[in-house]
């Protein structure tokens, strides 16, 4: 929906220029047409991954990603595990160098930045880690304090103020004071949550939200996500492969396997689509493109001689 | 394929990893220095530091020193009666302690009890994602959690040293003066008189700085570069305890060969 469309968008409109008027103006009104209105296209894609290869060790794990994420929208990233997902949130947020093809932000290319830049780019973002990666020396008010003491000189104050808002939102106030040993996964992750979005980030990534949860805790943080990222008019991507609360709450989703983007849509195509891979992903299939099994010798030269040894 | 295991390059991998690691951990070491900074700027970092390695350290310290000053003064007056030279017992203990036992048993004890511990920390740390989450909160790790463990070690271990010096004296005129019945007066003028503050002392000092700065370079270097998971985190804690033991050893080797000469 999105990235194809963008990418059409700019030969409709000169196109449309171009037969209202004609004459020798007509060129030049056609390329200062395509070159404003690209203009308001790329301020409204916040990420942009072109051909993107990753290896590691020399094993291809990212190859050829084509990806846009535009402004205010909720996309996620869904795929077996050991496709590349969690690589590919990484390269996003400049963890990882890519081997190929560019990952910018903001039109910055993150791949290509200093430390020193990347780092300013990463205060406007946030990242929810799988299991919440809280900082078990301190409280769940000191971890959400932490970015606000880190790179704003707010009074102690403002700062208190601040972070009870944010427990707030994800229903933790009165857990401020308890240390993380002494929560649940659920509280853990929704502490993680108010974390991330205590800079009020204009991108949040989320790794994995929903591994590990209870059905309830699982659709509080499925909320939490949509709104929050509403509320503060940022851009999410979240990496996860539960498909049923995926499709509840997010604009648009992208399937990776095997290193590659083999299906997109938005939660309607997705459900509607009778792309294998799709199908079998969403309705939990065992039988169908993906295997489940690990590459192996066959039954018969295994157990019958000329097979592995154990 | 059989070429690949054959043991020479087997040898050659091994080789080639340890001098990649070494130079890691010397980029390691410069890193932690540029970005001191923080550690200093930011004073209780460092201070919580020197609590948790320092102070926590100071019961095993003051323990050991005692009982080492204790056996000193018993063995020193066993061989010192030989002579007819037991009023040098004070002399014996205090050299012994401000130039070799100080600074070196200190920085073993250090090295087990603070060394095992930063490293154990920052592998758990690494473990659960907390550097990582840090890092994506542009927030430097090694500015962050690093730079203010490693100079809480460095300047809480000639503290240590200095203290299980003093514990260890103490011990030495327990057993000599109060217990066996040396003579108290000489027991402290021949000490006052044998030991020199800049030739012993402030020597003893820069070795247990030294040592400070190679234990905790080592504990938060192993921590850092540590396997995160359980079996991962195990084995740094072991590669701290051991490298730094056998770092003091052969450090203590090199600086008193410097240090002294028999010129006093």
């Amino acid at each position: 929906m999105f990235d194809k469309g963008a990418a059409r968008f700019p030969e409709n409109v000169s196109r449309n220029y171009n037969d209202a008027m004609p004459g020798r103006y007509s060129a030049l009104l056609l390329k200062l047409s395509v070159f404003f209105e690209g203009s308001v296209l790329s301020n409204d894609i916040l990420v942009d991954i072109q051909n993107l290869h990753f290896n590691y060790d020399g094993r291809p794990v990212l190859q050829g990603i084509d990806m846009k994420i535009p402004r205010g929208k909720v996309v996620a990233i869904m795929g077996g595990s050991g496709c590349g997902k969690t690589t590919l949130l990484r390269c996003i947020g400049g963890q990882l160098r890519p081997t190929g093809g560019k990952v910018s932000l903001e039109n910055n290319r993150v791949s290509e930045m200093s430390h020193a830049e990347l780092y300013g780019l990463r205060r406007k973002m946030g990242m929810l880690f799988q299991f919440g990666a809280l900082f078990t020396d301190m409280t769940v008010f000191e971890n959400v304090a932490f970015p606000l003491r880190e790179h704003t000189d707010l009074s102690e104050t403002m700062i208190r103020d601040l972070v009870l808002m944010k427990l707030e939102a994800v229903g933790l106030r009165g857990a401020h004071a308890l240390m993380p040993g002494e929560l649940s996964g659920g509280m853990a992750r929704r502490v993680a949550l108010a974390r991330a979005v205590a800079l009020d980030p204009m991108l949040v990534m989320y790794d994995e939200p929903f591994a590990g949860l209870d059905p309830i805790a699982l659709g509080v943080i499925g909320q939490l996500i949509r709104k929050l990222n509403d509320a503060l008019g940022a851009t999410s991507i979240m990496v996860t492969h539960d498909v049923h609360e995926s499709l509840m709450i997010v604009d648009y989703i992208y399937f990776v396997s095997q290193g590659k983007i083999v299906a997109e849509g938005t939660p309607d195509e997705i459900r509607a689509s009778t792309d294998p891979f799709v199908h079998q992903f969403v309705y939990a299939e065992v039988d169908g493109p993906v295997h489940f099994d690990y590459p192996a010798p066959t039954v018969v030269r295994e157990f019958l001689g000329g097979g592995a040894r154990g | 394929m059989a070429e690949s295991s054959s043991p020479i390059r087997k040898l050659g991998h091994a080789v080639v990893d340890r001098i990649w690691r070494l130079g890691f951990a010397a980029r390691f070491f410069v890193a932690v220095l540029k970005y001191s900074g923080p550690s200093f700027r930011r004073l209780p970092l460092t201070l919580r530091e020197i609590y948790f390695s320092g102070v926590l350290s100071l019961l095993i310290i003051m323990v050991s020193g005692l009982f080492v000053g204790l056996v000193l003064g018993l063995q020193g007056y066993e061989t010192l009666q030989r002579y007819g030279s037991t009023e040098a017992l004070g002399v014996l203990v205090a050299l012994s302690l401000t130039r070799e036992l100080g600074p070196v048993v200190a920085a073993l004890l250090f090295a087990s009890r603070a060394g095992s511990s930063v490293t154990a920390e920052i592998g758990l740390m690494k473990a659960t994602e907390q550097l990582k989450a840090m890092d994506i909160m542009a927030v430097n790790p090694i500015a962050r959690v690093v730079a203010p463990r490693f100079w809480g070690g460095v300047i809480s271990m000639p503290l240590l040293a200095a203290l299980f010096s003093a514990m260890g004296v103490l011990g030495g005129w327990l057993i000599g003066v109060v217990f066996i019945g040396v003579d108290d007066g000489a027991f402290w003028s021949q000490m006052q008189s044998g030991v020199d503050f800049r030739y012993d002392v402030w020597n003893g000092v820069i070795k247990s700085f030294v040592f400070g700065v190679a234990v905790s370079v080592i504990a938060v270097f192993e921590g850092y570069d540590s396997v995160p998971t359980a079996e991962g985190v195990s084995r740094a804690i072991t590669r701290t305890v051991v490298t730094s033991a056998l770092a003091i050893l052969a450090l203590d080797f090199v600086l008193t060969s410097f240090m002294f000469r028999g010129t006093s």
